[in-house]
């Protein structure tokens, strides 16, 4: 991730001089390359941000304890509806309980569901998309005609469909919200394919004897991926949007294991009394959202550029 | 014609006159009916010219010390370095360089129309008594459309889509309040009349895509003309259509401004057309105006190294001098090519080809086909070049590609080296993959980006199993030694190398399996033409060496005549004429041959045909 | 055209019946046991009596083979028959056809509102010739869409609703009880609007036929007004199918957070009981917006852009 972001300026300073077509010299590349990306970053405050909030996201995911040494189920009947404090910093809910270290704790849960639902848009949809692409013929058809018939029931229907035949929990949610996004992967992958595969480089492979299955390996796939990554990545903002929203609904985890939507949906109740019950796990969500979008972005314009 | 055209233009004048007295303020309309009224163009030129901007002395247009840089991330990228250029009334002032040189940017900085990013640093542009550098956007505007006329690079996308075209042509008018909402729609249609369009009623109510390249050039040059400017600006007006509508629209450009009176500043990359047209030529180079003067000077006696360079190299002046480079590059294949071995030394043999394109069903209509290649007849012998010519979309690319069975044809026989290859499949069809190779147009699209030069150069040994690891870098080593590039590109990607570099690499790429046929589609016409030139003499110099056999895809006749030993004239999908370069450039046959050859310049015909150069003798003591 | 619009319509009915099928194998054929899933659904308790899941099986044909069911359940959807509800027992059609008028409300005023205010913001943001002020309106929309809807929702009742008590936070009661959801539910939808239509507008401000606009010496209000905002909104046209269909999928959550009766509501209640056939028809009826949004667009857009005739043709002839 960021050795491609650290290529930024070098591809844009290899497309830039027009006026003389010679080639750049091979030069000490490592000093150049952390100069240009402490500089790449110092230009995009907002960037270096959103890959700090993701990070901590996925640090409060994997070692909750690293944040906050309470227990996010143990609450201290005493100390309920605590507005944010220094010893509570979002607070504390009806039963005591310290809402920081329940929004610490449910990053586990939300990033599971999250990257459950992100691989099974960009495995199931990635491999439709391949396939529909590769093969064409009435095999594209098929997929295609399936695809479009998955776009056109809306994504939160679809899941909420999933839902009702699969049960609830975090994992069904999860793979609710992963096979509402399918047609979305499959649409890009196809088309990127067919991109590449009528490029002219992939047809000079064909014709100086490369053999089908390396054209697909070597320079198909490589050159597809980009764009389904980066739509991965902006999906990941969106799949965490819809999780949020299942389990806002009540068809997420079971009540008193934290996470996020259930923690804004349990301070719907309080919302008179208790404003930081819902508005801060809201926000976490919101900014763990906005980070990725913005992460999204900057891949997706390093890729045009690369282009 | 030439009656036909002043009539209507008297007509139109007296339309415009009235309105222009009516409403505006612009001084500029003042010039117009002196302009408009008197038969004699140098007198009513000059007059116009006292008239207008009287007291500076200078002429239409001075450039002085103009500098234009683009804003980039990595700092300001200067595109134009001081430059200086004047344009006197009705003249045609043609600003030549190759792609990068700035020319379209010096353009475009004249009338503040820079893409974004581009700012202006210094220098002044005097037009008719304004400092246009100076003026805000707003006094810009008043400026543009009505003062200075811009035609265009490229007249397939510089239409508004879902617009009519009259609409289009009368919105100049309307902006310049030069008609009234009522008139505007009857002066579009006489613009385009104007402007050479045949039946302008019907073209006014159609929308552009409707209307072919050349007619959609006519419609942008009738906005162009519409408020009668003293200068046009064309920028590359011709370089996206086809030869023979070339010749036409920029014939119709010079008749409007001999007949108006309108000084023109013609953007090109192509010294011939520059030769044909400008009264005097200014190079550009790097940013820099290297050299100007009138054209007969700069054609006959260029001081500048880069002038006498470009000259030696334009596209449509090569045939000056492919007298030197073609008999060495002939030399040990004619000696091959004896009329009696000609049957043994067939490689390529193809039998009445056809190709069908299936085309979907309009409305009412049945399932209908295209016709892209129909009944197509030739032969390529060893170590022979074999050109195709013939305009975009005559059949030329898809035939080559049939050749080498990247499409299937839908009838006829192609025979590779006694072996009839139609429908090879599996063991023959890769036989037939290693002994023809391609060699594409645009060297930017046909490496993989994320292949280094190795890989690239080494794909087709890796195909077939050829050597091992280290053999066949040593053989791809050895590939670009005899393309002339350094080994140390090897482990370089496509994007550092420039496009002539490039293309030197998808030479060496298609020779890796020393194949006996190598197809070039159109192999150096995305280069600029310095490297064109050498591109050519590279393929040369290979067949000279390794008796591979050339077809050679080109729309280019000088570029065909400069590398072919025979050529083939297509048109819409059928081969008009087929014979010996020599014979079919000095005899032509067909009526076809006859208008491409046209189509070349006529300035470099005069020279092909002196046997000296001729000194002094501009293109319009010609006409 | 005619044929055009044949064309359209089969694909559309096609669509639609591929939807519906979907929609069966995902509910009827899915969960291990529908019957008893229902059974539970509509009682108390767990305890089931398997004398009525037997009468259940019987009178949801879950005895027959699955290709009899669904043949048997196509044909009485093609007649407008979902079947019932597992809960109250009421027609699926009827109980979504009693929810619709204020769903419809809702996301009718919704849409209304995004298009204003996105499109607005999109020309404004484009117009602008202050750097910095483009630079704030383009960054608003992607935080519209990152900002989860329920949350904005609960946002909006907590500061209009309990600190200056302006709107209502719950009910259905007219248009002052209308305004907080729909503007919730109009922010998310007016995003993408304006993130479409900004990007559109930017390539389409840099198309050389916009330089020939400028080149003729028109104005800024005549390029982007005249010539840049047509065909710039012409892909955003493209997508008005999918963002109704968002519109009710939020709906389902605004209609939870505000309180309010509507289809939405009906979806949740009927998704948290496992009542299969309203979810079914619900589904479907999500599927029939999309495709009748679609195939109106489909049918103006010839109106709009003189190509697509041309370009429908040439999408499939080889390039």
């Amino acid at each position: 991730m960021s050795r491609s972001l650290a290529a930024d300026p070098a591809t844009r300073a290899g497309l830039e001089p027009q006026v003389e077509a010679t080639a750049p010299t091979p030069g000490p590349r490592l000093g150049v390359d952390v100069r240009r990306l402490s500089r790449f970053f110092l230009r995009r405050p907002g960037l270096l941000l959103s890959l700090i909030v993701v990070a901590l996201v996925a640090l409060a995911a994997f070692w909750p304890t690293l944040f906050t040494g309470r227990d996010p189920l143990l609450g201290v009947p005493a100390d309920n509806f605590q507005p944010p404090s220094a010893r509570h910093w979002f607070g504390t809910d009806e039963l005591g309980r310290d809402t920081y270290s329940r929004v610490v704790h449910g990053a586990a849960l939300s990033l599971k569901a999250t990257l459950i639902a992100v691989a099974v848009a960009f495995v199931v949809g990635g491999a439709l998309g391949l396939v529909a692409g590769f093969v064409g013929r009435w095999v594209e058809d098929v997929l295609m005609r399936f695809v479009d018939v998955l776009l056109s029931i809306p994504a939160l229907f679809l899941s909420l469909a999933l839902v009702t035949a699969l049960g609830y929990g975090t994992v069904k949610v999860a793979v609710a919200v992963g096979i509402a996004s399918v047609a979305s992967f499959a649409r890009v992958m196809r088309a990127e394919v067919l991109r590449v595969r009528q490029a002219v480089f992939v047809e000079a492979a064909r014709s100086s004897g490369t053999r089908w299955y390396s054209v697909l390996g070597r320079h198909v796939l490589p050159n597809a991926t980009g764009p389904v990554i980066v739509l991965a990545t902006l999906d990941f903002g969106t799949a965490v949007l819809a999780v949020s929203s299942l389990s806002f609904l009540g068809y997420g985890a079971a009540p008193p294991a934290p996470e996020w939507g259930t923690l804004v949906s349990d301070g719907r109740n309080y919302l008179a009394n208790a404003w930081w019950l819902s508005t801060l796990p809201g926000l976490t969500v919101a900014a763990t959202v906005l980070a990725t979008n913005r992460i999204a972005r900057a891949l997706d314009g390093e890729w045009a550029n690369q282009r | 014609m030439t009656d036909h055209r002043t009539d209507s233009h008297g007509r139109t004048d007296s339309h415009g006159d009235a309105d222009s007295h009516d409403d505006t303020s612009a001084d500029g309309a003042g010039g117009i009916p002196t302009d408009g009224h008197s038969g004699d163009h140098d007198g009513g030129r000059n007059s116009d010219h006292c008239g207008d901007h009287g007291g500076t002395g200078a002429g239409l247009l001075a450039i002085r010390g103009l500098s234009v840089s683009y804003r980039t991330r990595t700092g300001p990228l200067p595109a134009v370095r001081g430059v200086d250029l004047d344009v006197e009334p009705g003249e045609i002032v043609a600003l030549v360089g190759e792609s990068g040189s700035g020319k379209s940017t010096l353009a475009h900085a004249i009338v503040g129309l820079l893409p974004a990013g581009g700012h202006i640093d210094a220098g002044s542009v005097r037009f008719g008594g304004h400092d246009l550098a100076a003026l805000s956007e707003r006094e810009l505007r008043a400026i543009r459309g009505a003062r200075i006329g811009l035609v265009p690079q490229d007249p397939t996308v510089s239409l508004n889509p879902v617009k009519r075209i009259g609409v289009q042509v009368a919105e100049v008018l309307r902006i310049h309040r030069l008609a009234t909402r009522r008139s505007a729609p009857l002066e579009a249609v006489a613009l385009l009349e104007r402007a050479g369009l045949a039946e302008p009623e019907i073209r006014a109510r159609q929308y552009p895509h409707e209307l072919s390249g050349g007619m959609r050039q006519r419609a942008l040059i009738a906005i162009a003309i519409a408020a009668q400017p003293k200068m046009i600006i064309a920028d590359e007006p011709t370089s996206a259509l086809d030869v023979t509508v070339q010749r036409l629209i920029l014939d119709h450009i010079q008749h409007l401004a001999d007949e108006f009176g309108t000084a023109v500043l013609l953007v090109t990359h192509d010294l011939g057309v520059a030769a044909d047209r400008a009264q005097r030529i200014a190079v550009m180079s790097q940013g820099r105006i290297v050299e100007s003067g009138p054209t007969a000077q700069i054609l006959d006696s260029p001081r500048d190294p880069y002038t006498q360079r470009l000259l030696r190299s334009a596209p449509s002046l090569t045939v000056v001098h492919t007298a030197h480079t073609v008999p060495r590059a002939r030399t040990s294949p004619s000696v091959a090519v004896e009329p009696s071995v000609v049957a043994e030394q067939s490689l390529v043999v193809v039998d009445n080809l056809v190709k069908e394109f299936p085309l979907p069903r309009t409305a009412g209509g049945s399932a209908r086909t295209l016709r892209a290649v129909s009944d197509v007849s030739f032969t390529v012998n060893r170590h022979e070049t074999l050109a195709l010519v013939g305009e975009s979309g005559s059949g030329k690319s898809t035939t080559a590609r049939l050749v080498l069975r990247l499409v299937d044809s839908t009838a006829g026989r192609i025979v590779l080296d006694g072996d009839d290859v139609t429908a090879a499949r599996g063991a023959r069809l890769r036989r037939l993959r290693r002994q023809a190779q391609i060699i594409y147009q645009n060297p930017y699209a046909s490496l993989d980006p994320r292949f280094s030069i190795k890989e690239v150069i080494t794909e087709p040994l890796r195909a077939f199993g050829v050597g091992d690891r280290a053999s066949r870098t040593a053989r791809a080593r050895d590939l670009l030694d005899r393309v002339a590039l350094p080994a140390s590109v090897l482990e370089r990607r496509p994007a550092e190398l420039s496009g002539g570099q490039r293309q030197r690499v998808a030479i060496a790429r298609a020779l890796a399996l020393a194949p006996q046929l190598v197809v070039c589609d159109e192999p150096v016409s995305a280069l600029d033409a310095s490297v064109q030139a050498q591109v050519l003499e590279l393929l040369a110099e290979l067949q000279a060496d390794t008796g591979v056999a050339y077809l050679f895809i080109s729309h280019d006749l000088a570029v065909v005549r400069q590398i072919a030993h025979r050529v083939a004239v297509m048109r819409a999908g059928q081969i008009v004429e087929t014979g010996p370069t020599d014979d079919l450039f000095t005899s032509p046959r067909h009526e076809y041959t006859r208008a491409l050859l046209e189509a070349i310049p006529r300035w470099s015909q005069q020279r092909q045909a002196a046997a000296s150069p001729s000194s002094g003798r501009t293109p319009s003591a010609k006409a | 055209m005619r044929r055009y619009v044949i064309r359209r319509l089969a694909q559309a009915v096609g669509v639609l019946w591929a939807a519906y099928t979907l929609s069966f194998l995902v509910l009827d054929y899915l969960p291990g046991d529908p019957v008893s899933a229902m059974a539970g659904a509509g009682m108390d308790s767990s305890v089931v009596d398997p004398a009525r899941l037997d009468e259940l099986k019987k009178q949801y044909g879950f005895d027959k083979p699955v290709l009899v069911q669904y043949v048997d359940y196509l044909s009485r959807a093609l007649r407008g028959d979902f079947g019932n509800s597992v809960s109250t027992g009421r027609s699926v059609t009827s109980v979504i056809a009693d929810a619709l008028p204020q769903t419809l409300q809702l996301t009718g005023m919704a849409l209304l509102l995004a298009t204003l205010f996105g499109g607005g913001l999109a020309l404004f943001a484009t117009y602008t010739s202050q750097r910095w002020l483009r630079q704030i309106l383009l960054s608003l929309p992607s935080l519209g869409v990152s900002i989860p809807t329920f949350w904005i929702g609960l946002m909006i009742v907590q500061l209009f609703s309990f600190r200056i008590r302006l709107f209502p936070a719950f009910g259905n009661d007219g248009l002052r009880g209308l305004i907080l959801p729909a503007v919730t539910l109009a922010i998310p939808t007016g995003a993408m609007v304006a993130q479409l239509l900004a990007k559109s507008l930017l390539t389409t401000l840099d198309e050389p036929y916009v330089q020939t606009a400028r080149a003729k010496g028109a104005g800024r209000a005549r390029i982007h007004l005249g010539h840049a905002l047509r065909n710039a909104s012409l892909p955003a046209l493209t997508i008005i199918g999918l963002l109704v269909g968002q519109l009710m999928a939020n709906a389902v959550v605004i209609e939870t957070v505000f309180a309010r009766n509507g289809l939405g509501r009906v979806t949740a209640a009927a998704v948290s009981i496992q009542d299969i056939p309203v979810v079914q028809g619900v589904v479907v009826f999500g599927a029939l917006v999309f495709v009748l949004v679609n195939l109106v667009v489909d049918l103006i857009y010839p109106l709009l852009d003189p190509r697509i005739v041309v370009a429908a043709t040439a999408r499939r002839s080889p390039a």
